[in-house]
């Protein structure tokens, strides 16, 4: 389903999405979080959990208990998760000879599910060599440059998406841990800066919708606390997998406001900072949303 | 004879009259003074038409006042936000002075945290939008058209 605040897009898919029924009378209420319970393959997430003292938010919810169980289902099954297509292709990436080093992944990282076991749930993270913590698209595409002498993908291919997917699954299940002391202090800060700034003609801010009015619904969507504990995720208005940075961008351009730069230092630092506040929540990585 | 006409046209204009006295040029958003939570008289010299306020009032690329506020008596739209008070109503609650000025810039009102966007200012922004840089969500009569239509929410 579309987000669009003030845009035309919004209106024409909610039927679809199967809310109609939710939403039949003027003045219908999700109020707030389901209490659904994701469990894939036996295995329960954790989609909710206390939030830290002094934190901004009490009770951390993923974005999964905001969805109706239309959306939500999609994501029970593997095999009805859209974004394993691109896992199964990251996985044949993984050990794709490319670039004149003559090497894949695979040279170098063995076996993923070992290797890349809890990558995802620690990015963005402090890189020494580059002085300042990196994504994961960042730390693959760092990888196939300086080891494999290979063309850097870019951020929103079909490639690099299949890749963070596919190790982002080696993070399934396991708690978002990001690091935010020592060097990443200064720009876990300007993350929070940017958060907390209100941008754009309709001069809001993230926290704005995604602190003061999780749960709420702002026209058809219905307001989540803003996590990106499942990314890269299938979107069904995308119809494809996306970045966390795209969703960033989505969102500025609905206040109408002038994105950062996907993969630019500001969006780092907005990921570094966002993940943080969802500290302990499931990776869900590829999560599914509307 | 000629010259001395030219002149008062010219006068007339910039105190924002127009000769015929019919329509005036709406004021400037940057001229929009909010005086004791009010703001007195039209911003087009016009009285809005309640009909065309109804189609701001849920259109998305207009006011979209629905994404953010329920109004019961728009039973046709099927969605209606919850970032907002309900507006059912609100004719009883402020009159029209006061929701003119919370039309055209809702933080003066409510304080710089409201949600609620400001409709009618062209400065002040951070990092809009090229295409929308320097221009309000609203023309002034469409701000009185809104304001026409929420005087029938009562
Ligand atoms: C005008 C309201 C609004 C603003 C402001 C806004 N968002 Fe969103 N955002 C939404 C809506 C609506 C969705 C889709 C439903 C949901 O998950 O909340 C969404 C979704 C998201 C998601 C996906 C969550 C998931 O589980 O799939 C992330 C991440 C996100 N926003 C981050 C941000 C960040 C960071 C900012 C600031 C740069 C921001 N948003 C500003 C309305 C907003
Ligand atoms: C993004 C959210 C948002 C949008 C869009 C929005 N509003 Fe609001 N509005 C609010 C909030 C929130 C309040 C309550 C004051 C506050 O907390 O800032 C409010 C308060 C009001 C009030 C006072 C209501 C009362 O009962 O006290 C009026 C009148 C109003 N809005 C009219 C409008 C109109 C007309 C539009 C469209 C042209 C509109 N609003 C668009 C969020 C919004």
């Amino acid at each position: 389903m579309a987000t669009g605040l003030f845009s035309s897009t919004a209106a024409k898919l909610v039927a679809a999405a199967g809310l109609a029924a939710l939403a039949a009378s003027a003045t219908a209420v999700l109020a707030g979080p389901n209490d659904n319970k994701l469990v894939v393959d036996g295995k329960e997430y954790v989609t909710k959990l206390p939030g830290p003292e002094g934190g901004p938010l009490k009770t951390i919810y993923s974005g999964w208990n905001f969805r109706n169980e239309a959306t939500q289902a999609m994501q029970l099954d593997d095999f009805d998760n859209p974004g394993f297509v691109n896992v199964e292709t990251g996985e044949q990436l993984w050990s794709a000879v490319d670039g004149e080093a003559g090497k894949s992944c695979a040279s170098c990282h063995n076996d993923a599910s070992e290797s890349m076991k809890g990558v995802r749930a620690q990015m963005p993270k402090w890189n020494e060599k580059a002085g300042k913590p990196l994504a994961l698209e960042q730390v693959v595409n760092a990888c196939r440059e300086t080891n494999m002498k290979a063309k850097p993908w870019k951020w929103e291919s079909n490639e690099m998406l299949s890749m963070t997917a596919f190790i982002g699954s080696h993070s399934r299940g396991m708690p978002v841990n990001v690091k935010t002391d020592g060097p990443m202090k200064e720009w876990w800060q300007k993350g929070k800066d940017i958060y907390y700034k209100q941008v754009g003609q309709l001069d809001m801010s993230c926290a704005g919708c995604h602190e003061q009015n999780f749960g709420n619904m702002i026209r058809a969507d219905h307001l989540s606390q803003g996590h990106i504990n499942g990314f890269p995720l299938y979107r069904s208005k995308w119809q494809k997998l996306g970045s966390a940075h795209r969703r960033f961008k989505g969102c500025m351009k609905n206040i109408r406001a002038t994105p950062y730069k996907v993969g630019g230092d500001e969006f780092v630092a907005l990921e570094l900072y966002v993940a943080s506040r969802g500290q302990g929540l499931s990776v869900e990585t590829p999560a599914v949303r509307n | 004879m000629e010259r001395m006409l030219c002149a008062v046209v010219a006068c007339l204009m910039a105190l924002g009259l127009s000769i015929n006295g019919a329509s005036a040029d709406p004021v400037a958003a940057a001229d929009v003074k909010i005086i004791d939570g009010e703001v007195k008289t039209s911003l087009t010299g016009q009285p809005g038409s309640a009909v065309k306020g109804a189609e701001w009032f849920k259109n998305r690329k207009l006011g979209n006042c629905l994404a953010c506020h329920a109004n019961p008596k728009m039973t046709d739209e099927q969605f209606h936000g919850e970032v907002g008070p309900s507006l059912e109503g609100v004719a009883d609650r402020w009159n029209e002075a006061q929701m003119r000025a919370i039309v055209v810039n809702a933080k003066e009102i409510f304080g710089e945290q409201s949600m609620m966007p400001a409709f009618y200012r062209t400065t002040g922004y951070t990092r809009p939008l090229k295409k929308f840089a320097g221009k309000s969500i609203l023309s002034a009569q469409q701000v009185e058209d809104i304001i026409a239509y929420l005087q029938t929410l009562k």
